[in-house]
């Protein structure tokens, strides 16, 4: 049997395996025959096991047995077996083996071969899996075949070079100028070549950037030509002549013409032609007119002409073929933000998008419908991305219902259509929102009074439908809870009037406190609200207080403490009671990471209302009397706070929440630490906002001397991988006797989390003489709530 | 190169990427594949790659690109390859047709 027959033979024996068991049977009797075939030595059949082996580790079984096979079969002098061993060595061999390095000696002797064949196979492997060493060695070799006369030769050369290039950058120079004549070729695959090379040259380098600008007329010519060339059969996809080249030169072009105006200019004429003339029937035309695009919108292009390239994307939109739709909506999206109104033109089209069948196309059309709301259309939007969101899939929810939220709080024509608009899609997708959305929602609808009662009324009404969602169930018992009493009085001019005794809502509240898809938090949410009412309806007091009481023993810490507390409130502290469950103020909007900071917000308001003195004064007297019982927590504030509750329930939220209830209510001082002190200049550093990969740093520089020192300058640097940005600073000059300070913030980015250093020189001048010092500081803390850099003065 | 069951018939490596997490890698990308129903398009996002990729018959041609990418060139060239493999695989035998995808594979 011949060998080559053996290896098909081999094939159609592993194909007709019935499970995967019996295929490993048959790989491994394999394996060990072409084992011993190699130990065998030198013969005809060492090619053709080496291919039976090479086809086994295709399919993904360990192969390396092969890789000496493939060294000696590359130094043999036949054809057969050198192209094996070749073919072998890119598929089995790369830099981490060691064989690898055997193999450097006969690529270099076989790219001066005679036979171009041979050199190619020398190219090719050298191209697919050289190291960076073999690299170096080899690279005045490939720059000379680069010049060769062959351009078979020469197309291997130029993707050899690029791969030389990617390996070792610093080879980058030598290829320049045989980069450049290159692009005078006639043949399409070296010309292909040498724009791939120049591509990743520019794209290393800056400066090669500038040089090769000046090839710019060339590559417009070649475009061109190849533009309005004549039907040629050999470069011909589908009615256009070799897109595949097309798309590269347009890719280069972007990239030599981005930022710079004359080369910009000089690509006008030939964008406009590319654009019109491409027919874009088939998808080779379409890709063409998809790169065009791309590269108007990068390079610093004429107005009429990006509109020309928005319109074709919005061609593209209305295309049967999907893939077309996806990627014109992918590239609106980059574009959306400069040339909006272009693209406001195609938001029909786009809204239509988000009930296309596919995943992909509904994701970009939900990103792209949430970038074009604006003021003007935002009631018909939101109209079609609340459709969006019922029917949509899962993975897009919180997406579609944050999108939703954002643009309601930026643009909503009035509260009470931005509170509907929130209770729908709590309605719809409740379980899938964040949770900062509670607080929020609560917030809004405390500003919003003249809505109280609607809102109120609305919430009852989906409360009793559903209390399976629960941010709805929270925000509603919060609302029931405050103002439970404009529920009760039955009449509300924007909805009809329904009549609500103290009991249903009563009955409504147990029944949240009782169901077991409450969690934890709503529990306490309506156990809160049970206690308000207390003041606000006339009838049920000691139904209030019988349920108060059940919970009293409750497993939970939580509710447990709360309702011992609310009895206290009942028995000894009765007389307070009013005063504790009055209405709350109108809370400010504070900045997300300042959730438990309305509790302070609300202490240090500048403006007095009358529940905040009387809250100050509750909170210390009985504060002794339980502080027993709060031993749990530790603080002794905590307790007596039902009001600022929605932002402590979410038992969820950062440490900072709960140092905060530890701690009191005063946030705490960030500490700064002095680095630098000397010639009666001092250098503080404080942190002030800390993230996994992001410090915020403020320099402080004081003059404790009795002169000013003015020209005070701060320089700073950091460890390679940590990016630094310098805000500028607040002055210059920092008066004597320490009145007065400079302040500089630094941001550092440090994505590697590598440990942070920072080396500042300052230079000041003093009393007439210029002064210069430097400052090391060794270590920040990677995680922490407080920053205490150490310090190293130099 | 991935059939219907998911088996890879073959791979090209443009990145250093190890033996071992090969094959996990090409199971997920081509589950995520796979599952695609026809109506979808051919372009998938994953990780920080984009997959293009068109079936022919019983085989999957799945090819992974960057962000900065042309898809539909790439769409275009999958099918362009197929075309030459198609015109080759008739006429020579089986061992010449490794070197050929070897090859073709260079000319990215």
């Amino acid at each position: 049997m011949s060998p080559s027959v053996r290896l098909q033979e081999m094939i159609r024996v592993i194909r007709s395996a019935r499970t995967q068991g019996e295929e490993r049977g048959i790989i491994q009797r394999e394996c060990a025959d072409i084992r011993a075939q190699f130990r065998q030595g030198d013969n005809g059949e060492r090619s053709h096991s080496l291919a039976k082996l090479l086809y086994v580790h295709m399919l993904g079984y360990p192969a390396h047995f092969g890789q000496m096979e493939c060294v000696r079969l590359i130094a043999s002098p036949r054809y057969n077996e050198k192209r094996m061993g070749y073919l072998g060595a890119m598929m089995l061999l790369d830099e981490k083996q060691d064989a690898s390095l055997l193999i450097t000696n006969s690529i270099k002797n076989d790219l001066s071969h005679s036979s171009q064949y041979v050199q190619s196979l020398a190219l090719c492997t050298l191209a697919c899996m050289g190291s960076a060493e073999m690299c170096r060695d080899l690279a005045p070799e490939i720059e000379r075949l680069l010049r060769a006369s062959n351009s078979y030769i020469k197309k291997k050369a130029t993707l050899c070079a690029v791969h030389i290039i990617r390996k070792v950058p610093e080879l980058a120079e030598l290829f320049i100028p045989a980069a450049r004549s290159l692009l005078s070729e006639k043949n399409h695959g070296v010309l292909h070549g040498a724009v791939v090379l120049i591509t990743e040259l520019c794209a290393r380098n800056p400066d090669t950037l500038d040089q090769f600008r000046k090839a710019v007329p060339e590559l417009v010519q070649i475009m061109k030509g190849l533009v309005t060339s004549s039907y040629s059969p050999e470069h011909n996809v589908a009615g256009i002549s070799d897109p595949f080249l097309q798309v590269r030169i347009l890719r280069l072009l972007r990239i030599l013409g981005h930022n710079n105006d004359t080369a910009s200019d000089a690509m006008n004429d030939l964008l406009a032609q590319v654009a019109t003339n491409t027919d874009s029937s088939k998808t080779a035309g379409s890709a063409v007119l998809y790169e065009t695009v791309l590269t108007i919108m990068d390079i610093n292009s004429e107005s009429g002409l990006r509109v020309l390239a928005v319109n074709i994307l919005g061609r593209f939109l209305l295309n049967n073929d999907r893939n077309i739709r996806y990627i014109s909506m992918t590239s609106l999206q980059k574009i959306v933000q400069t040339d909006h109104n272009a693209v406001q033109r195609h938001r029909g089209t786009i809204v239509d998008c988000l009930k296309d069948q596919d995943t992909s196309v509904k994701r970009r059309a939900l990103d792209l419908s949430l970038a074009l709301v604006s003021a003007v259309n935002i009631r018909s939007m939101m109209k079609e991305l609340l459709i969006f969101l019922s029917t949509c899939p899962l993975e897009l929810r919180s997406q579609t219902a944050s999108g939703i939220f954002n643009a309601a709080e930026r643009y909503s024509p009035s509260k009470r259509w931005h509170i509907d608009t929130i209770l729908h899609v709590l309605t719809t997708a409740g379980g899938d929102v964040r949770d900062e959305t509670v607080p929020n929602l609560i917030q809004l609808i405390t500003t919003a009074s003249e809505l109280h009662c609607y809102t109120v009324h609305k919430l009852y009404r989906a409360l009793v439908k559903d209390i399976s969602q629960q941010s709805l169930v929270q925000v509603a018992c919060w609302c029931i809870g405050e103002y439970g009493d404009l529920l009760l009085k039955g009449e509300c001019e924007e909805i009809e009037p329904v009549q609500v005794t103290e009991d249903d809502v009563l009955e409504a509240l147990e029944t949240v406190l009782q169901s077991h898809m409450s969690s934890p938090a709503t529990r306490g949410f309506a156990l809160t609200a049970t206690m308000k009412l207390s003041t606000r309806i006339t009838d049920n007091v000691d139904r209030i207080r019988s349920i108060v009481s059940i919970y009293g023993s409750c497993i939970d810490l939580e509710l447990q403490q709360r309702a011992v507390e609310y009895n206290a409130l009942f028995k000894k502290y009765d007389h307070m009671r009013a005063a504790v469950l009055e209405r709350m103020p109108v809370m400010d909007k504070n900045s997300p990471g300042h959730t438990n900071g309305d509790t302070s917000g609300e202490i240090k308001e500048p403006d007095p209302s009358k529940p905040k003195p009387v809250e100050a004064g509750l909170l210390s007297e009985p504060a002794s009397q339980v502080c027993d019982l709060l031993d749990l927590l530790g603080g002794t504030d905590t307790p007596l706070q039902p009001k600022p509750a929605p932002t402590i329930t979410p038992t969820t939220t950062s440490s900072a929440d709960l140092l905060d209830l530890l701690g009191g209510l005063e946030p705490i001082p960030v500490p700064t630490v002095t680095v630098y002190e000397k010639n009666g200049l001092s250098l503080k550093t404080q942190c002030d906002k800390q993230t996994e990969t992001d410090v915020t740093v403020t320099l402080i520089a004081s003059n404790s001397t009795q002169s000013d020192i003015t020209n005070f300058t701060l320089q700073a640097a950091v460890p390679k991988s940590v990016q630094l940005q310098m805000k500028a600073p607040s002055g210059n000059v920092i008066p004597a006797h320490g009145l007065g300070q400079v302040t500089q913030t630094v941001l550092l980015n440090n994505p590697n989390k590598v440990s942070l250093k920072m080396r500042i020189r300052v230079s000041y001048s003093h009393q007439g003489a210029v002064h210069q010092d430097t400052v090391q500081i060794d270590s920040f803390p990677s995680l922490g709530w407080n920053c205490q850099p150490s310090i190293n003065p130099l | 190169m991935v059939n219907k069951q998911g088996q890879t018939r073959l791979s090209k490596y443009y990145e250093q990427v190890e033996l071992g997490k090969r094959a996990a890698l090409e199971a997920d990308m081509v589950r995520g594949c796979l599952a695609r129903r026809k109506e979808e398009c051919s372009f998938v996002e994953y990780k920080d790659y984009k997959l293009v990729y068109r079936q022919y018959a019983a085989l999957f041609i799945v090819v992974g690109i960057t962000e900065n990418e042309n898809e539909l060139s790439i769409y275009e060239l999958v099918h362009n390859f197929v075309e030459v493999l198609d015109k080759y695989f008739s006429r020579v035998g089986l061992t010449l047709q490794l070197q050929v995808v070897m090859f073709k594979s260079e000319k990215r």
